[in-house]
């Protein structure tokens, strides 16, 4: 990872983008064991249709997972200071998601060079799935 | 309908130990492609004391050890027509593999939308380590839909 300094980071500076593969049954399998959401609405397809559902979905949790890849690709985790998301729409099996973020705001609070990251989560169609931002610090 | 006399509970905290293992199962499980949260050599060499523990996980140490039905569903919660709405995080230092860390969550608000079509609880969650420092804090939106 090279290292961002603040001053060559200007506000609409993309970040590279992040494709990640088909969310399969197995993806949805191996991430509620891994981060313990065992919410069978996510894993068992039989309790996704009793309540209403066409099939399982994927947990919201998982894109944020993916989406956070997209800020700590391009600058350290050490120097992250907050990321939150809202989440639009249900994110379906199959779905492809593609993150993409770039700089909202330089600014400074508490002694530290801030920059505001706007990122979001899209499916292949173009939907997004799930939209934030995170702050992060450069030194 | 959410039990509104939730507003203001506190779950029981919890103190999670933050596993190598675990960490590199989530890693793995989300396609993490950065070798810092796979390998502790690469770690080190990035400045972090063992494997980090990547930004949202601290949600899942506070799912750790938790059945969901047992924890939401005595405040109205039905986990078939429940969605996360929101997620923020804010952190104050890198959760490591090797740490423990002590959960403590409460319920901040329930209100609801569109005549009770909608309902949504605020859970707010602060993480803090073995040297009693807060490292994290997580503020989570979730919503039932009752249409």
């Amino acid at each position: 990872m090279t290292t961002l300094d603040f001053d060559s980071v200007s506000v609409g500076d993309e970040l590279p983008p992040l494709e990640k593969p088909p969310i399969s049954r197995t993806t949805l399998a191996l991430f509620a064991g891994a981060s313990g959401d065992h919410n069978p609405i996510h894993i068992d397809i039989d309790f996704a249709r009793a309540a209403g559902m066409p099939d399982v979905f994927a947990h919201g949790m998982l894109g944020m997972a993916y989406l956070g890849q997209v800020v700590t690709h391009w600058v350290p985790q050490a120097q992250l200071r907050r990321y939150g998301v809202r989440f639009g729409s249900i994110t379906q099996l199959g779905a492809q998601i593609t993150c993409t973020g770039r700089v909202l705001e330089k600014f400074e609070d508490n002694g530290e060079q801030l920059l505001r990251l706007e990122v979001k989560a899209s499916d292949e169609n173009g939907d997004v799935k799930l939209a934030g931002q995170a702050v992060a610090a450069l030194n | 309908m959410l039990d509104r006399n939730y507003i203001g509970h506190t779950f029981p905290a919890h103190s999670v130990p933050v596993e190598v293992g675990r960490l590199k199962f989530f890693a793995q499980a989300v396609g993490e492609s950065d070798p810092i949260y796979h390998d502790e050599e690469a770690a080190r060499a990035a400045g972090y004391r063992a494997l980090p523990a990547p930004p949202t996980f601290v949600f899942s140490l506070n799912l750790a050890g938790t059945d969901l039905a047992e924890k939401y569903v005595p405040m109205g919660i039905d986990l078939a027509r429940l969605l996360h709405a929101e997620q923020q995080f804010e952190y104050f230092s890198t959760i490591c593999a090797g740490d423990v860390i002590t959960l403590e969550s409460k319920v901040a608000d329930i209100y609801d939308k569109k005549d009770g079509a909608l309902e949504f609880a605020i859970e707010e969650t602060t993480a803090t380590n073995q040297n009693g420092e807060l490292v994290a804090k997580s503020t989570q939106t979730l919503v039932m839909r009752n249409g």
